[in-house]
């Protein structure tokens, strides 16, 4: 057992107790009761587990807590304080979700995405978005909140 | 129509829980005001986690019917009967209540209920009946409440009924302009006697029915507050996973726990009915240590089972004349007579229904009463587990039905739920037992295999005269509920087959119903998953054989069928079929009929070194009056991406008993850099409304395997699609 400090959703985080190796997607779910991030596959496959570590989107299933120590992490929790980050906002106005398990990774991945490219095209949203699986299939109106986004996030109405 | 999805007051609580869930309900479906609620001294969740206090008395909530509660403050929640698995449940049956309720959009809540007999002897989500079943009901609740909430104004100010009016959850004094909210009323109307016959609003009169109205569950879905049942939280919880044989049915003889039980976090080691449940202080070390038990298992019957063996005995058996599903005039003689004959044997192989919410149930066991958090498809299906594994009485069970992260079928079954009642029993605890992805994708109740023998004859113009088809395929009834197929014949099997809506003269259809020990069960659409694909590629390479247009055929053959010849004509139309495309391009069409509603599908694909892409979907729908244009739309375009995956990549095999795919690497999904575009039409129709969450999917993989033999010359007749086949 150890104790591992490092940001977590903007604010100073001491991981005491943690078991080092345990996966950062079961420490927030299991242990801190922070459930939205989700548990997909556990082998980095499909992306639900998605946040950032120092602005990077990384998957949480297979990143050990014991890694994390210094670091920024934010989670779905933490994107935004009311759901206004242009991501969300573009995903609530063009009604992206349909089940929805999968759409805390998908938005953190886009986010980061957007983070780096201020206007992704269709083949840098293939690049990235490629690695969230969407079961019900919303990849055509993910690619299309992606673009909203980026119009929210440069200023158009 | 300004519909507000962003405010958290109406939304679906996330909990799923809730004082309400503790209510002790009659069995009619009209019952007068609630009296009182009991409180089992169990479990209450308030937020993100259940406080095991008391609850505290509170006012009730007039209960108008079933669905519609409404207290004194005018807060209205609506019961969604229906759970949520992505296909709209919580907006669409809130329409058909808001409708007739004369209640603003936005000014109620939604709530899933506990089981209740009001909601039928099986209460959950299959079949894609949800739209189907509660359109007239949910309509007849909302228009039964309105009705009783003006009787109680009338009542009030001593006037005629005939002198109020419903408007914006209030009812108004027409000659006065005095209002009375619904909340005031709902005391007083609960006790009145509920009338037999209401009028339901001229459709011409509809504000929210047929409305593209935004999901009211999104907002939640776009922060991570939506609560799924993987979500639930409750003190002492502990959290279990369960090591299952490896071979399909297996079961445990001996097993050595010493490695497993030094693991940080592991709590304790239960051996239970499915295998060996670890319970550790997180998911992570359940799972982890799960895998480090040593254990002995007994094989059972299906430790020789491969798949190959599976697919000769279908095609063994298919040789032989099988149980008749359907005949029309004499096949074999017109088969005889036919100016040219065609044959072709069609495969399809067994398909995990992978929902993106692993499966899992949180089970609260105690001497007196079970409390369970599920995402599922049937609640009266855990009810009756829990019953059975707990031996207390329904009404002891406490189901609370959560947010569902994808169904599919899966999420109908027992299994899951088994597992979590059986660990807290055991160790006198609440606890949450999830499934990896290895777990879902190996002890998954699969899609079945299936195999099907075509022959067709043509006539001297190349139409076909007759049609000859024998298919084996395992029965998911007897899966699923131990029962034989009534007269050897499982619907589920041959629909798609036994049901084709087109004008052959002749025709014969046989069935195999053939048992592999493998469990099988409900899969998106099922039995038309593999169906469609054999009935609407062979009737593909009949229209080669006699060349024919494939659209062309298909009218020929749809003259007396005119909403199914409908789709097709407006699919073709909207797809530009018979127009030049881009070079490399090729269509192909597929037309069904299934759930109650009518589709066909232009794919629009290339073939670039055997491998398949899918450029364009046009999808025409005539699923009879729409209640949501937007979630329709959004249902039909994930249907297609899920049969989608299942052709270009889905396909689960056995050897020796055991699956050989693991996780998503193994068993891949449809990616968004293989989306296709899908346009979506739908047909106007004042009919009464069809199935939606499963009509999109059995015309996708013979639409795209018909244009693959527009561009290649190839004809696909085994699903996945595989590269070495085309190059």
């Amino acid at each position: 057992m150890a104790s591992i400090k490092f940001n977590l959703n903007g604010k100073p985080h001491s991981a005491d107790d943690a078991i080092p190796e345990m996966p950062l997607l079961w420490y927030l779910r299991d242990s801190l009761g922070m459930t939205g991030t989700k548990f997909g596959c556990g082998m980095a496959l499909c992306g639900a587990c998605t946040v950032h570590v120092n602005g990077q989107s990384v998957r949480a299933c297979v990143t050990p807590v014991s890694s994390l120590a210094g670091k920024n992490v934010t989670t779905i929790e933490g994107l935004s304080a009311d759901s206004s980050h242009p991501v969300q906002k573009a995903w609530a106005e063009l009604d992206v979700p349909q089940c929805g398990y999968c759409q805390s990774g998908q938005i953190m991945t886009a986010a980061a995405l957007l983070s780096k490219k201020a206007r992704p095209s269709d083949a840098d949203i293939d690049e990235v978005m490629r690695g969230n699986i969407c079961r019900c299939g919303t990849y055509q109106d993910i690619r299309a909140a992606i673009h909203r986004a980026a119009d929210l996030k440069g200023g158009k109405a | 129509m300004s519909p507000a999805s962003t405010a958290s007051g109406h939304t679906a609580r996330k909990s799923g829980f809730s004082r309400r869930g503790f209510l002790q309900v009659g069995a009619s479906v009209s019952g007068g005001l609630l009296l009182g609620f009991v409180l089992p001294g169990g479990s209450r969740l308030s937020g993100q986690t259940i406080a095991r206090t008391a609850g505290t008395a509170a006012i009730p909530d007039a209960r108008l019917n079933a669905w519609i509660h409404i207290a004194p403050d005018d807060q209205i929640t609506f019961m969604i009967h229906k759970s949520e698995m992505g296909q709209g449940t919580v907006t669409s049956l809130s329409q058909l209540l808001a409708e007739e309720l004369e209640c603003d959009w936005g000014k109620f809540r939604t709530e899933f209920p506990p089981v209740d007999i009001a909601f039928g002897p099986m209460q959950g989500v299959v079949g894609s009946q949800s739209i189907r079943t509660s359109w007239t009901p949910l309509r007849r609740a909302g228009a039964t409440a309105r009705e009783m909430l003006i009787a109680a104004a009338a009542q009030t100010w001593g006037v005629d009924k005939s002198q109020c009016r419903a408007q914006s959850g209030t009812v108004v004094n027409t000659a006065t302009n005095a209002s009375l909210s619904y909340g005031k009323l709902a005391a007083t109307a609960a006790k009145l006697p509920v009338p037999a016959n209401v009028a339901l609003k001229d459709p011409a009169q509809f504000r929210y029915i047929g409305k593209p109205i935004k999901r009211l569950d999104t907002a939640d879905k776009v922060n991570g507050t939506t609560k799924f049942g993987i979500d639930a939280r409750l003190p002492g919880l502990v959290y279990a996973a369960v090591a299952r044989c490896p071979v399909v049915g297996g079961k445990v003889v001996t097993f050595d726990d010493k490695r497993a039980r030094a693991f940080p976090g592991v709590k304790q080691i239960v051996p239970i009915s499915s295998g060996v449940a670890v319970v550790a202080n997180n998911t992570w070390s359940a799972i982890q240590a799960s895998r480090l038990l040593d254990i002995k298992w007994d094989e059972g019957a299906n430790a020789a089972v491969n798949t190959p063996a599976i697919t000769k005995m279908f095609a063994d058996k298919t040789l032989q004349p099988g149980t008749v599903c359907r005949s029309v005039g004499d096949a074999e003689a017109a088969l005889k007579g036919a100016a040219q004959k065609v044959d072709a044997v069609y495969h399809a192989p067994y398909l995990a229904h992978a929902p993106m919410e692993p499966l899992n149930c949180t089970a609260d066991v105690r001497p007196d009463a079970c409390h369970l958090w599920a995402s599922t498809q049937m609640q009266t299906v855990v009810q009756a587990v829990a019953v059975q594994l707990t031996g207390l009485r329904p009404e002891q069970i406490h189901v609370h039905s959560m947010y569902m992260g994808g169904g599919f079928g899966r999420r109908a079954t027992g299994d899951f739920i088994s597992d979590a009642v059986e660990i807290s029993k055991a160790i006198g605890a609440p606890v949450k037992a999830t499934w990896s992805r290895e777990d879902d994708i190996q002890h998954d109740r699969f899609r079945p295999a299936s195999l099907a023998r075509f022959s067709a004859g043509l006539d001297a113009d190349g139409w076909p005269v007759a049609w000859m088809n024998r298919f084996a395929c395992s029965s998911i009834q007897k899966s699923s509920s131990g029962q034989d197929p009534r007269n050897g014949i499982d619907r589920t099997s041959s629909e798609g087959l036994d049901d084709l809506e087109y004008e052959i003269p002749n025709q014969q259809v046989e069935y195999h119903w053939t048992e592999t020990g493998i469990p099988v069960h409900y899969w998106r659409a099922v039995g038309y998953t593999q169906n469609t694909f054999f009935a609407e590629s062979f009737l593909d390479e009949l229209a080669a054989a006699g060349k024919k247009d494939p659209v062309e055929l298909r009218r020929r053959l749809l003259a007396k069928s005119p909403r199914l010849l409908g789709v097709l004509n407006l699919a073709a139309e909207k797809a530009g079929w018979g127009q030049p495309l881009p070079e490399g391009r090729t269509r192909g069409v597929a037309a069904v009929f299934n759930v109650g509603t009518y589709s066909a599908q232009v794919a629009e694909i290339s073939v670039v070194a055997g491998k398949v892409r899918v450029h364009r979907v046009v999808a025409a729908v005539d699923c009879g009056h729409v209640v949501n244009p937007m979630i329709v739309q959004q249902q039909i375009r994930s249907a297609i991406v899920y049969g989608l995956t299942a052709a270009l990549k889905g396909e689960i095999t056995l050897d020796k008993g055991r699956v050989q795919q693991t996780n998503f690497h193994q068993y891949d999904m449809l990616r968004i850099d293989e989306m296709p575009v899908v346009d979506v039409y739908l047909v106007p129709s004042t009919e009464n409304p069809g199935g939606i969450g499963e009509a999109g999917v059995p015309a996708i993989a013979p639409a795209v395997c018909n244009a693959v033999f527009a561009a290649t010359g190839k004809r696909v007749r085994q699903l996945p699609i595989r590269r070495e086949q085309l190059v």
